[in-house]
C-alpha cells in the first residue's frame, strides 16, 4: 500500500538540507515503527520519494514524501505516533492512502503556492508593489535562465499563475515540478531587474505554503493539492 | 520555539548550517531559570566529529539526569564561522540554549588527541573567555578538561582551571555539589579550586609549581598549598553494568562519522601492547554485563532511528560473552534492516562467519594490525600476533571469498632496523602469495593488500614513554624503505602503500610528552593562524614550528631525546594505578625482546587491581 506524508518544515529545521531531511524522515519512520516495504538486495534501502526538494532556508507546510508500507494504522493513529518522535520545527499535516494507480508525488508536482516577505529592514525603499503587479500582467517575461544546456532565454510568465501582494506579503502560485520549475527566487530576481530595485536572495523570507498535480489541460489548469489524491484511512 | 544566536543571513553564508543550530532528537532542554548550574561540554573539532563522540554523550545523560544541571554541546566553528564570529564580535554559544559560553558556570572540554590544542584556544577566544587561567573571574566559567590528553595536562596547564583525570561517571556529582555550595557562598574564585583540588582525581594546575634543572629537565614539582595533593589519582568506574549510558543520545541531522548507535561493550584491554596510551590508561579491563548491553541496543535503536549499530571497545574479540551478543544483535537487527558494524575483530573462524553473515563479502576487507614487520620486533612491542596467525586467517578469509586486505604498521618503533621495515613487505608479499593459492575458480580476481603505515609517537604512561622519538627525516627515510621493498616483490601490484604525514608526528610527540613551557608556543601557534592542525589541509607547520622557536622551544628536547630511568616526567603526579615499576619492567623486557603474557593469562602485577575491578578480580579458571 502506498501512503503520502504531508508535513511542515518551520522554525530553525529550514537550515536542514533536502538530504538531511530524507536521512531524518527514515529515522522517524523507524522511530514511529510504521511498517514500511524495503527495496531488495544486500543493502535494502525503505521505499520513500519527496515530491520536491526545498531549498536550504526556506520553511514550508505542504511538504510531502510518498512511502510504501506492509500495513498502515489509521491516519489518525499514525499522525499521534509520527508527530511523538519528531523533533521541533517538523511536523505531520496527514498520512493518507493512495490509490494503487497513483503516481508518486515527485512525478506529478505542477505548481506550487509560495509566501514571499522581505526581512525586516530588508525591504526595497521604492514603491515595489504596485510595480510587481506591472510585472506580472506583462503579456510575455523573457529571461535568461541557467539549465543544464547552458544560459537560454525562456518567457516565464507562462508559468505565473498567479502573483498578488496582500498586507505587504507576496503570494505567489507558480509552476514547479520537473517539466517547469519556476523559483520564488528567480521571479523574484527577474522582478529586480526589470524595476531596478536591488533585491538580493538574503533580503527574502520564502515560505511554500502547498504542492499541487494538475489535473486540467495546458491552457485550463485544474490544480489539485497533493494530499487530495489519497484518503484517510479509518480505524 | 527556540530562536537562534545567528541571523538567517549569517548561516545562509556558511557551509553546513546545520551544525550550529542545535535542536537534534533527544537534545535536552531546560529552563534555565529552574537550573543551578550550566555546563557546557565542548568537543574541540568541527561538529561532525565531535558528534561522534561516545563520551560527550554519556556525560551529557548524565549531567542532564539532575534537575539542578543543564549540560549542553558545543563545538570548534568550521573556518568559515571562525570569521564570522570574529568580525562580528559575536561570543561562540551553546547548541541548546544558544547563550553565550561565557554566561555558564562550566565549560568542559575533552581532549582526545594532541592536534586539537589550538582548537581549544579558538573556543576559549572565541568565547570571549580569557584564555589563561589566571585572567579569569568570578563572572567566568571554569574551565575543565578531561580525556586521554589530560593524562599529560602540563602543556595545556594554563589554560585550564581544573582537569578531570579518570572516567567523568565518578566524581563529576561531587564536584557539582561543592560548585553549588561555593556559588551560594560568594567566596573567591581560588577557594573553589582549592575546594575542588580535593576532590579525588581533580587536578588544579595553578595549585602546583614546577623547578627545572639546569639542562632543562624536571627537577621536582610540588604543591604550593596545603589543599592540592602530592598525587592526583585517577578514578574509574569499577562496576560497568550499573552505571550512566545514555538510553536517548542525540541524532544529529547532518552526517555525522560515527552515524549509528554506539555499544560500549567494555573499557580497558588486556593485551598491553607496550606502544600503546589507551591500553594502560584504561586498566582494569572491565566488561559490560551482557544483559544491560542487549536492553541498552533495544532501547538506542528505538529512540534514536539509527538503521546501524556498533560495538565499541578496544580488542573487542577478548569480550568473553562476543558470540551471544553478535547473535542476539543478528537476531533482533536482521529483520528490522538494521545493519552491524563490527569492530576490528581478530580473524579467526568465528568473526570470518560473523563477518559473512553481517556484511558484503565482496565489498568489504580484512583489517589486520601487526604493528610491525618482524616477529622480533613483534615481540619487542608485545603485539601477540603471529605470522602463522595472520596467514591462518587471512587463508580462511581467501577460502570464503575475501580478496581485500588492510594492514596496518607502525615505524620508528623502538630498536627498528631495516630488516624491520623490509619486513613489512614480505609480510605483504606472503599474504598475496597465500591468495593465489587459492584455486582460481574460487577466488574473486586479483587480491588488494593496502599496507598503512603510521609513525610511533612515544606517549606518557606508556613502557615507551622513555624512548626517543625519530626525526622527520628518519620518518621518511623509513617509509622510504618500505615503499622501495614493497616495489621488490613478485606481487607489487597486488600491494598498495600509504604512509602518515611526518611534520604532524612530530609536533604529535612535541604536544604529547611535553611540560608546562610548551604553553607559550601553543598560544603562539594560535595566533598566528593554527587551527584544525588533524586536518591536513589546514595544518601549518611552518607557523608551529616558527612559534617553538620564537618560544626558546627545543623541539628535539621533547622528540629525539632518550630519557633516563630516572628522570622526573611532566605527568608523574598522576597515578593511573599502574606503576612505574611496572612500566620500567616493562621497558627492559622490550629491550630483551620478551613477551609478557596478556591479563586473562596470567597477572604480571601492574598495579591497577587496586580499583577493585575487572579483570583483576575475575576468577581465574
Amino acid at each position: 500500500m502506498n501512503v503520502r506524508i504531508k508535513f511542515q518544515k518551520t522554525g530553525p529545521l529550514r537550515f536542514i538540507s533536502h538530504l538531511d531531511v530524507m536521512r531524518y524522515f527514515q529515522k522517524v519512520i523507524r522511530r514511529a515503527g510504521i511498517d514500511i516495504c524495503f527495496s531488495e538486495g544486500f543493502s535494502p534501502h525503505m521505499i520513500m520519494s519527496f515530491a520536491s526538494p526545498l531549498g536550504l532556508g526556506l520553511t514550508s507546510e505542504g511538504e510531502y514524501v510518498d512511502i510504501r508500507v506492509g500495513s498502515a494504522p489509521s491516519s489518525a493513529e499514525a499522525l499521534e505516533r509520527l508527530n511523538e518522535v519528531m523533533a521541533e520545527g517538523m511536523k505531520v499535516l496527514s498520512f493518507r492512502r493512495l490509490p494503487d494507480s497513483s503516481k508518486n508525488a515527485m512525478s506529478i508536482v505542477a505548481a506550487a503556492d509560495y509566501q514571499v516577505r522581505f526581512r525586516e529592514g530588508r525591504e526595497p525603499a521604492e514603491d515595489w508593489e504596485e510595480r510587481l503587479a506591472d510585472f506580472s500582467g506583462q503579456p510575455e517575461i523573457r529571461i535568461l535562465k541557467e539549465t543544464k544546456k547552458g544560459r537560454q532565454e525562456v518567457d516565464i510568465r507562462p508559468w505565473i499563475y498567479d502573483c498578488r501582494v496582500l498586507d505587504g506579503v507576496i503570494h505567489m502560485q507558480v509552476s514547479a515540478g520537473s517539466v517547469h520549475n519556476l523559483k520564488p527566487e528567480l521571479l523574484m530576481q527577474s522582478f529586480g531587474a526589470w524595476a531596478g530595485i536591488q533585491i538580493p536572495a538574503s533580503a527574502l523570507q520564502i515560505h511554500r505554503l502547498e504542492l499541487y498535480a494538475d489535473q486540467g489541460t495546458e491552457e485550463e489548469h485544474r490544480l489539485i493539492p497533493l494530499e487530495e489524491l489519497g484518503e484517510d484511512i479509518g480505524e | 520555539m527556540r530562536t537562534l544566536m545567528l541571523s538567517d543571513e549569517i548561516l545562509m553564508s556558511v557551509e553546513k548550517p546545520a551544525r550550529y543550530i542545535g535542536g537534534e532528537v533527544n537534545a535536552v532542554m531546560k529552563d534555565k531559570e529552574q537550573v543551578d548550574i550550566r555546563f557546557a561540554m565542548c568537543f574541540p573539532d568541527v561538529y561532525e566529529i565531535g558528534m561522534s563522540h561516545l563520551g560527550i554523550q554519556i556525560l551529557y545523560d548524565m549531567f542532564n539526569r539532575r534537575e539542578d544541571i543543564w549540560c549542553e554541546r558545543v563545538y570548534s566553528p568550521w573556518a568559515d564561522m571562525d570569521q564570522v564570529l570574529r568580525e562580528q564580535k559575536i561570543p561562540l554559544f551553546a547548541l541548546e540554549s544558544q547563550d553565550p559560553l561565557k554566561d555558564f558556570d562550566f565549560l568542559g572540554i575533552t581532549i582526545q588527541y594532541e592536534m586539537c590544542y589550538t582548537n581549544i584556544l579558538q573556543i576559549l577566544d572565541l568565547s570571549q573567555i580569557p584564555l589563561e587561567a589566571e585572567q579569569r573571574t568570578r563572572e567566568h566559567p571554569f574551565v575543565i578538561g578531561g580525556g586521554p590528553c589530560a593524562y599529560n595536562p602540563e602543556p595545556l596547564a594554563e589554560f585550564f582551571d581544573l582537569f578531570y583525570i579518570g572516567e567523568g561517571e565518578t566524581q563529576y556529582f561531587t564536584l557539582m555539589d561543592l560548585y553549588k555550595k561555593w556559588k551560594k557562598s560568594g567566596a573567591a574564585r581560588a577557594d573553589f579550586l582549592k575546594q575542588a583540588a580535593q576532590v579525588p582525581g581533580i587536578y588544579v594546575p595553578s595549585l602546583y609549581d614546577v623547578t627545572y634543572q639546569e639542562d632543562g629537565r624536571i627537577a621536582a614539582m610540588h604543591p604550593n598549598c596545603p589543599e592540592a595533593p602530592a598525587k592526583v589519582i585517577k578514578q574509574v568506574v569499577s562496576d560497568l553494568a550499573d552505571t550512566f549510558y545514555p538510553e536517548k543520545p542525540v541524532v544529529p541531522y547532518l552526517k555525522a562519522t560515527q552515524d549509528r548507535v554506539v555499544l560500549e561493550i567494555q573499557r580497558g584491554c588486556i593485551r598491553g601492547c607496550r606502544f600503546c596510551q589507551a591500553g594502560m590508561l584504561y586498566r582494569p579491563t572491565r566488561e559490560r554485563d551482557l544483559g544491560m548491553l542487549k536492553d541498552y541496543a533495544r532501547r538506542m535503536l528505538d529512540n534514536t532511528g539509527y538503521e546501524e549499530i556498533s560495538l565499541s571497545s578496544l580488542s573487542s574479540s577478548d569480550y568473553s560473552k562476543l558470540g551471544e551478543l553478535v547473535t542476539f544483535l543478528m537476531e533482533e537487527c536482521g529483520p528490522k534492516k538494521i545493519n552491524i558494524s563490527l569492530p576490528s575483530l581478530r580473524i579467526d573462524a568465528f568473526s570470518l562467519e560473523v563477518m559473512s553473515r553481517v556484511q558484503d563479502v565482496k565489498k568489504s576487507s580484512l583489517t589486520f594490525a601487526p604493528e610491525a614487520g618482524s616477529q622480533r620486533l613483534r615481540d619487542v612491542i608485545n603485539k601477540g600476533l603471529t605470522e602463522e596467525v595472520i596467514l591462518n586467517g587471512a587463508g580462511q578469509a581467501f577460502e570464503g571469498g575475501w580478496s581485500r586486505v588492510k594492514l596496518y604498521f607502525m615505524l620508528g618503533l623502538p630498536t627498528e632496523e631495516e630488516e624491520d621495515m623490509k619486513d613489512i613487505a614480505r609480510l605483504a608479499e606472503t599474504i598475496a602469495e597465500r591468495y593465489y593459492e587459492v584455486p582460481k575458480e574460487q577466488r574473486r580476481g586479483k587480491c588488494q593488500i593496502v599496507v598503512s603505515t603510521s609513525f610511533f609517537v612515544p606517549k606518557p604512561f606508556t613502557p615507551f614513554q622513555w624512548a626517543r622519538m625519530c626525526t622527520r627525516e628518519e620518518f621518511l627515510h623509513r617509509a622510504y624503505v618500505v615503499n622501495h621493498e614493497i616495489k621488490e616483490q613478485k606481487n607489487r601490484k597486488s600491494i598498495k602503500y600509504n604512509w602518515h604525514e611526518a611534520d604532524v608526528t612530530v609536533l604529535e610527540g612535541i604536544l604529547a610528552r611535553g611540560d608546562r613551557r610548551i604553553g607559550p608556543a601553543i598560544r603562539s601557534a594560535y595566533e598566528k593562524g593554527c587551527l584544525f592542525d588533524s586536518w591536513s589541509e589546514c595544518f601549518k607547520n611552518e607557523l608551529w614550528m616558527e612559534a617553538f622557536s620564537e618560544c626558546g622551544v627545543d623541539v628535539d628536547f621533547y622528540t629525539t631525546r632518550e630519557r633516563a630511568l630516572d628522570e622526573t616526567f611532566p605527568w608523574d603526579f598522576i597515578d593511573i594505578g599502574v606503576s612505574r615499576r611496572f612500566l620500567e619492567r616493562e621497558w627492559a623486557r622490550a629491550a630483551e625482546g620478551v613477551v609478557t603474557k596478556n591479563c586473562r593469562q596470567e597477572c604480571s602485577g601492574c598495579g591497577a587491581s587496586v580499583f577493585g575491578g575487572g579483570v583483576c578480580h575475575e576468577r581465574q579458571d
